[in-house]
């Protein structure tokens, strides 16, 4: 499963002010951070940034990749910053990912960034209407974005499709409907659709103890229906996501397999 | 409709060996299952390295006995008579090293060891007796004896890895890792020599052999399970060559040993432990083995026309 490290958020007050100093340090540590605990990805969310949006894109990305040999999952609602990630990416060690697109036609720029830059992209299933209510609305709206995407030249192939994890504090029926989505998806497309999910949004507004427990017992869940990647704070999630891959058999038990 | 034949696709490479001071020696390096040419690289042919031990061997039958009684006196001469065969690599087993056999010291073997390396100029694996003490006491002085020959050494077992992997470090060698028939045992025994600091590009998977008739299936698919999980499914950790101890184990069957007259039916000796050795060999070449030590040269013949007619 491709682990893409959350971490680096504008949301964290942290990251939010070494943004604001363009002080490099702190974004290289959590990078690395992320890294040595198994990143396969590191995301890098700079919001809305509606002033300097490339400028503050082009810093994130380069900086993450001085620090760590990842791609980069671009998360921004900035067009033009997400291009300005997508040209000073460096793709020697793996395309970068576009974060996000959705059934929402101001959106629909996200798709033409993909093609043009034959990257991946992320496709929320929400249409403009409001949030899904269930694994059956989400299908719906995935299969809209399939045909979309495909009127864009990008192959079911380059998409993730994102069934939008809800917290469970506030909408506990929700964490069912996600995992019947992502079981759902995989039936679209043959080979199967890919899955992401941004994993901590279940325990959002949970009592901080009960976060990285909620967290992990609701990846394993998703992992068993066929998720095959997700947005978490990898150094939380990796023995869970190391252990399921065993006794889902995907890897081969040995005694030592947490350490490698 | 044209019929084209769907291929597998392959996520590693068997990472590549090449052993030896001067004249050197390679094998692995491919990027699919065995002899399928038609879906991956194969830049080199399956190696097979004769074997000699240190001492007169106990227990080689009378048809090695013809071969090499000659010679086995002295392990130089029977390191050379071995080249003049056309070995491409040697192996020298230190079988006199065992406490139930001689038990002889390790300087002894050292020394040994150095006259051979230093005359013949081939690519040497010296194996110690499989006795797991005694092996992590000689390997480490071994190891620095042939510092600077690039050998392959072994047998490291979970009950001696981290001696005789760091000695291997320190030689410069490659390392044969050996587990018991298990394919999650060999997965462990590589991790826990790598996590040593042993580069993983230079270990060496023997998942213990056997004979033709004596379990030779259980090494079989344990093979095939090490090779597929390596190249198909992405462990890093068993994506390593292999080798197949093929002598070793062969040459202590009855039906390497049984003269014709207590068992007419069996057919002649001669032929019939030279093909019982043979077709265990190649058997694992077809389960992915890429060294073979092996130690009658009627047999090392026909497996070379073997690999031949396949590569």
């Amino acid at each position: 499963m491709l682990i893409i490290g959350e971490r680096l958020s504008i949301i964290s007050k942290q990251v939010r002010e070494a943004i604001q100093k363009r002080d490099k340090e702190p974004i290289k540590d959590i990078a690395l951070e992320q890294y040595k605990a198994g990143a396969h990805m590191i995301e890098a969310n700079i919001g809305p940034a509606e002033d300097d949006g490339e400028e503050l894109m082009e810093w994130m990305v380069s900086t993450i990749q001085e620090a760590v040999p990842l791609p980069v999952s671009l998360d921004t609602t900035n067009p033009s910053a997400m291009e300005a990630g997508l040209k000073i990416h460096n793709n020697e060690w793996g395309k970068p990912l576009i974060n996000s697109t959705s059934f929402d036609p101001e959106r629909f720029i996200m798709f033409e960034l993909a093609a043009k830059y034959n990257v991946p992209i992320i496709a929320l299933t929400v249409g403009k209407g409001g949030l899904p209510r269930d694994a059956e609305e989400r299908v719906e709206i995935a299969v809209q974005l399939i045909e979309k995407a495909a009127e864009y030249g990008l192959s079911p192939e380059d998409l993730y499709l994102d069934p939008l994890v809800l917290q469970i504090s506030t909408s506990q029926q929700q964490a069912k409907e996600v995992l019947r989505a992502i079981k759902l998806f995989q039936e679209l497309n043959d080979p199967p659709m890919k899955t992401i999910v941004g994993l901590s949004n279940i325990s959002n507004g949970c009592p901080k103890e009960l976060r990285p427990l909620l967290n992990k017992h609701f990846l394993s869940l998703l992992m068993y229906e066929g998720l095959s990647a997700a947005i978490v704070n990898p150094s939380e999630v990796i023995e869970t996501v190391k252990t399921v891959s065993v006794i889902m058999g995907k890897t081969l038990y040995a005694h030592s397999y947490l350490q490698i | 409709m044209n019929f084209t034949i769907p291929k597998e696709s392959y996520t590693n490479k068997i990472p590549e060996i090449v052993f030896g001071k001067v004249k050197r020696a390679y094998f692995g390096g491919e990027s699919a299952l065995p002899f399928l040419t038609f879906e991956g690289d194969f830049p080199h042919k399956p190696l097979i390295a004769l074997e000699i031990q240190d001492a007169p061997p106990e227990d080689y039958p009378e048809e090695l006995a013809k071969i090499y009684s000659s010679v086995w006196n002295d392990p130089v001469s029977w390191a050379k008579f071995c080249e003049d065969l056309g070995a491409e690599a040697i192996c020298i087993r230190l079988m006199s090293t065992h406490p139930d056999s001689k038990d002889t010291s390790a300087e002894n073997a050292a020394n040994i060891v150095k006259k051979i390396i230093s005359a013949i100029d081939l690519p040497f694996i010296i194996l110690g007796s499989n006795h797991t003490e005694k092996d992590a006491e000689i390997l480490p002085i071994i190891a620095d004896v042939a510092r600077g020959y690039n050998c392959i050494i072994g047998k490291a077992q979970e009950g001696n890895y981290k001696t005789i992997a760091a000695s291997a470090i320190a030689g410069g060698h490659n390392l044969i890792a050996m587990s018991e028939l298990d394919v999650n045992l060999a997965k462990q025994l590589n991790i826990l020599i790598t996590q040593t600091g042993f580069p993983k590009e230079k270990l060496i998977i023997d998942p213990m052999c056997s004979a033709l008739g004596y379990g030779f299936e259980y090494t079989y698919s344990v093979m095939e399970r090490i090779r597929i999980a390596g190249l198909i499914q992405g462990d890093d950790m068993l994506c390593s060559p292999m080798v197949a101890d093929v002598g070793f184990y062969v040459w202590k069957t009855k039906e390497a040993q049984a003269k014709v007259e207590d068992n007419p039916s069996w057919g002649d000796l001669y032929e019939r432990a030279v093909m019982w050795e043979a077709i265990t060999a190649c058997s694992f070449l077809l389960s992915g083995a890429e060294l073979l030590i092996m130690r009658h040269p009627k047999a090392v013949e026909v497996v070379k026309s073997f690999i031949n007619d396949l590569i």
